[in-house]
C-alpha cells in the first residue's frame, strides 16, 4: 500500500512548474488577460512542446498512457500559475474516447485536431441553450464552451447527454470575470456529427476532476502569497504574521486546503482504477474544492489587506480563476445533487 | 500510487477476521460496564493472545512482542469496524503512560505497571491541567517539595478523566520553582489511594461526570515515582501529548459516523417524506461527505508518510483541528436533520440511537477545546506547518 506520488510523476509536476515559473510569470498573465496574442501564442507553444497533448493518451495511439492522477498534477501546476492551456479540453475529450473513439486520438496528440469543450448539457442547461441532435447532425447552442476558441473541433453533449465530436461552429467569446481563459457561446448550425458516443457519466466526472485540480493549485498560489505577505508585512512594529489574528486566518486556508490535496488524488486513482467509488469521489472532490478554493479566495485577498483588492498586486486573477471554476461544469450544489443521484440516494424507498 | 495490499497482507486480514469470528461469542456488551467488568478483561487478554492488542508491547511487559507493522495495525482497525466488535482496551494507561514508561521507564517502573495496565487490571489518570495552566500547560503551579526520599505534594488538577476508578496517576509537578518554567517540571508516578488525595467529579454540559477535579493535600510520595528525571518532565510529558492529538480525529471513526447519519436520513420521515429527501438537508449531508472524504484521503497520505518514517507535515499537524470539528458538524446535521425530535435526550420513546448525537455534539464540543484547543491547534499549523513566526513576549513590566 502506498498513497503517494511516484518518483516520475513528482518530475512531471515540478518540471511543468518550474517552466511555467519562467514562461507565466505575472507580467505575461497579465498580458495575455488584456488581449495580447502574441503572448498566449508563445505560451501555448511552449505547452504543446511539453506535450500536454497526448498525456491521457494510451501509447497505442501514440501518446504517453498516463492516467487521470497524473493529469490532475498537470491541471494543478496550471492553475498555480493560472496559466490558459488546451490541456483540460484535449484531457477530457481523451478520456470520453478512450473506448470507442480511438481513430480521432493520433489526430489529437499531433495537435493536427484542436478541441474545445461544450459540454453544458451535462450540468446545467439554459432557456435558450441547448443541443439537439437530428440525422447525424447537431443544432442549438452551447454556453461557457471551453478552449473553442481557436479549435478545429468540438466534444459536444447532446440534450440526453450523447457525446459527439464535431467541426467547431461559429462562436463568440463570453466575457467571464476570468480573463485567463476565453470562453465561448458555441452556435451549432447542422454540422455533422463525425463520432457519436453513448452518455458516458465519466466525461463530466473527469472535467469535474481536473476543474477542481485547477483550483487546488490557483488556492495553494493565494495560501503561498498571503504566508508570503504576512511574513514581511510590517504593522505596529512588527510582521503582521505574527499576529493570531492573521496566523489563524492562514492557518486555516491550509488546514482546508491540505486534506482536498488528497482527495484529488484518492479520486483520481479510483478513477484510473476503475473504483466504482471514483464517479462520487470526483463529482464531491469538484464541490469540496469549490467550497475549500472560494475561502481561501477570499481569505488570502483579506491578508493582504488593501493590497489584496487592488490590480497592482495581480491577487485578483487567481481570485477570479477560482471563482470561474466554482461554476463550471456545475456549480457545488449541482454537483452535491449529482453525488446524491449516483449513490442512488434519491430513489425514494 | 497502489492502494491494494500484498498477498502477505491480504492473508494476515483473513487470519484476523478468523480469529473475531471464532471468539465473537466471548465479546462483552454494553451491558458489561465498568473499567475493571471481568468479561472486559478476559476479552482484552484474548485479544492481547492472538497479536489484536497490545500488539507490539515486547512480551516480557505482557505485550504480544510483534515487529510495529503499520499496514498490520491499520488491517486490523478495519477488521474491528467491519465486525463490530469491541476493540481493544483504551484509556490513558495503555495509549499515553506505557509508551512514555517503554522510551523512558526505569527498569523497576516497567516492571510494576506495564503489564497490569495492558490486561485492564491497573487503571491510571492523567494530572496535567490545572485551574491556571489549561493552553499554558508549563505554568503548572501544582508544587512538589523534596523530604528526604519523598516529596510532600499541594495542589489541584482538573480535567481528569477517570480519577475516581484509577489506582494511579501520573502527574506533572513542579519540582523547582526557582527555574524557567519548562525547565523546573517532573513527571512522576504516584498511588491514588494516597492520603491527602480528594477526588470531585467534575459535571460537563452533557450531564455526566466525564472528568474530575482531583485535590492534593500535603500528599506524600516516593521520588522512586519520578519517570526519567527530575526537572525533565516536560520532555517526557511532550513525547504523549504528540500521542494524543494524533488519536483525535480518526478519520475512519468519522466515517462510521457519517455511514449512520445516512442511514438515519434515509429510514427517518417527516411529514411521509424521508429526511434525505429534503434538498437542503441533503446538500449539507453530501457537503460533509466530500469532507469525510478529503479525511480519509489525508488519512491514507499519512499512513504512507509513517510507513516511510518520515514526517507527515501539514497533513498530520491539521488532522486534530479538522477532524474534530467534523464529527461535530455531523452531529449537528443529525440533530437538525431530526428537527424537533433531534432534542430529546437520555430517555424518552420518541429519543433516536438512544439520544447518542446530542451526547456526541456535546461532547465533540468537549473535544474541539481539548487536547489542545482549536486556537492553539491554528497557531502551530502556523508557526511549525507554515513558518510564521510566533507571538513576541511580553515586555516584563
Amino acid at each position: 500500500m502506498e498513497f503517494a506520488l511516484s518518483e516520475d510523476q513528482r518530475m512531471l509536476q515540478d518540471s511543468l512548474s518550474g517552466f511555467l515559473k519562467d514562461a507565466a510569470p505575472l507580467d505575461t498573465i497579465r498580458k495575455i488577460a488584456t488581449g495580447d496574442k502574441a503572448a498566449a501564442d508563445a505560451l501555448v507553444t511552449g505547452l504543446d512542446d511539453f506535450g500536454l497533448s497526448g498525456l491521457h493518451v494510451a501509447e497505442d495511439h501514440g501518446g504517453l498512457g498516463l492516467g487521470l492522477l497524473d493529469a490532475c498534477l498537470v491541471q494543478e501546476a496550471l492553475g498555480y500559475a493560472i496559466a490558459p492551456s488546451r490541456f483540460m479540453a484535449t484531457t477530457v475529450t481523451a478520456h470520453a474516447l478512450r473506448h470507442g473513439g480511438e481513430a480521432h486520438l493520433p489526430a489529437i496528440v499531433s495537435g493536427e485536431m484542436r478541441i474545445g469543450l461544450a459540454l453544458t448539457e451535462l450540468s446545467s442547461r439554459r432557456d435558450g441553450a441547448g443541443v439537439t441532435v437530428e440525422t447525424g447532425r447537431l443544432t442549438g447552442t452551447s454556453l461557457l464552451a471551453l478552449s473553442a476558441a481557436e479549435s478545429t473541433h468540438m466534444l459536444v453533449a447532446d440534450e440526453n447527454g450523447g457525446l459527439h465530436i464535431a467541426e467547431t461552429p461559429d462562436n463568440v467569446a463570453m466575457q467571464t470575470i476570468d480573463r485567463t481563459r476565453v470562453f465561448s457561446e458555441v452556435r451549432f448550425a447542422g454540422e455533422k456529427s463525425e463520432l457519436s458516443l453513448q452518455p458516458d457519466d465519466e466525461v463530466l466526472a473527469v472535467a469535474r476532476l481536473l476543474t477542481a485540480a485547477d483550483t487546488l493549485g490557483a488556492a495553494q498560489a493565494m495560501i503561498d502569497k498571503a504566508v508570503a505577505y504576512a511574513a514581511e508585512r510590517q504593522q505596529f512594529g512588527r510582521v503582521i504574521g505574527s499576529f493570531q489574528a492573521v496566523k489563524h486566518m492562514c492557518a486555516e486556508m491550509a488546514a482546508r486546503l491540505e486534506p482536498s490535496r488528497a482527495l484529488i488524488w484518492h479520486a483520481a486513482h479510483a478513477l484510473d482504477t476503475g473504483e466504482p467509488e471514483g464517479l462520487v469521489m470526483a463529482t464531491l472532490a469538484k464541490s469540496h474544492l469549490a467550497e475549500a478554493g472560494t475561502f481561501i479566495a477570499r481569505t488570502s485577498t483579506e491578508v493582504h489587506g488593501g493590497m489584496g483588492f487592488t490590480d497592482l498586486v495581480g491577487l485578483h486573477y487567481w481570485f477570479k480563476r477560482i471563482a470561474v471554476n466554482r461554476q463550471l461544469f456545475g456549480s457545488p450544489e449541482q454537483c452535491r445533487m449529482d453525488a446524491a443521484r449516483l449513490q442512488g440516494w434519491l430513489e425514494t424507498a | 500510487m497502489d492502494l491494494s495490499f500484498s498477498p502477505e497482507y491480504e492473508a494476515f486480514r483473513k487470519q484476523v477476521a478468523d480469529t473475531l469470528a471464532a471468539n465473537a461469542h466471548l465479546a462483552p456488551t454494553p451491558e458489561d460496564r465498568g473499567m475493571k467488568n471481568a468479561k472486559r478483561q478476559a476479552w482484552q487478554k484474548l485479544l492481547i493472545e492472538h497479536g489484536l492488542a497490545a500488539r507490539t508491547i515486547p512480551t516480557e511487559y505482557g505485550g504480544y512482542g510483534a515487529e510495529p507493522d503499520i499496514l498490520k495495525s491499520r488491517i486490523i482497525a478495519e477488521e474491528f469496524a467491519r465486525t463490530g466488535l469491541p476493540r481493544a482496551m483504551s484509556n490513558q494507561g495503555i495509549s499515553m503512560l506505557v509508551p512514555t514508561l517503554l522510551e523512558l521507564g526505569t527498569p523497576e517502573q516497567k516492571a510494576a505497571y506495564i503489564r497490569p495496565t495492558l490486561y485492564g487490571e491497573m487503571i491510571w489518570c492523567q494530572g496535567y491541567s490545572e485551574p491556571g495552566a489549561g493552553s499554558d500547560l508549563a505554568a503548572l503551579r501544582t508544587a512538589a517539595v523534596s523530604d528526604g526520599d519523598d516529596y510532600i505534594i499541594n495542589g489541584s488538577k482538573i480535567w481528569t478523566s477517570t480519577a475516581k476508578q484509577a489506582d494511579m496517576i501520573f502527574c506533572l509537578v513542579r519540582t523547582d520553582p526557582s527555574a524557567k518554567k519548562h525547565e523546573g517540571i517532573s513527571y512522576i508516578l504516584f498511588s491514588m489511594d494516597t492520603p491527602g488525595i480528594e477526588v470531585r467529579p467534575l459535571v460537563d454540559m452533557t450531564g455526566t461526570a466525564n472528568f474530575n477535579e482531583v485535590f492534593f493535600t500535603d500528599v506524600r510520595v516516593p521520588k522512586s515515582g519520578i519517570v526519567f528525571a527530575e526537572n525533565k518532565g516536560w520532555q517526557v510529558a511532550n513525547a504523549t501529548l504528540t500521542h494524543e492529538r494524533g488519536m483525535l480525529g480518526d478519520p475512519n471513526a468519522t466515517k462510521a459516523r457519517l455511514v449512520e447519519l445516512v442511514e438515519l436520513m434515509k429510514t427517518e420521515r417527516v411529514n411521509g417524506e424521508r429526511l434525505i429527501d429534503n434538498p437542503l438537508l441533503r446538500d449539507r449531508l453530501l457537503k460533509l461527505h466530500g469532507e469525510v472524504y478529503a479525511m480519509q484521503a489525508n488519512g491514507l497520505r499519512i499512513t504512507t508518510h509513517n510507513l516511510k518514517k518520515e514526517s507527515a507535515g501539514l497533513a498530520g499537524l491539521v488532522v486534530k483541528l479538522m477532524g474534530c470539528d467534523l464529527n461535530h458538524e455531523i452531529a449537528r446535521l443529525a440533530i437538525d436533520a431530526l428537527g424537533e425530535l433531534g432534542v430529546m435526550y437520555e430517555t424518552g420513546e420518541h429519543l433516536r440511537a438512544d439520544g447518542s448525537w446530542q451526547s456526541r455534539y456535546m461532547y465533540d464540543l468537549g473535544l474541539i477545546i481539548g487536547g489542545g484547543t482549536a486556537q492553539i491547534q491554528k497557531n502551530i499549523i502556523a508557526e511549525r506547518g507554515l513558518g510564521l513566526p510566533r507571538e513576541p513576549k511580553l515586555a516584563k513590566a
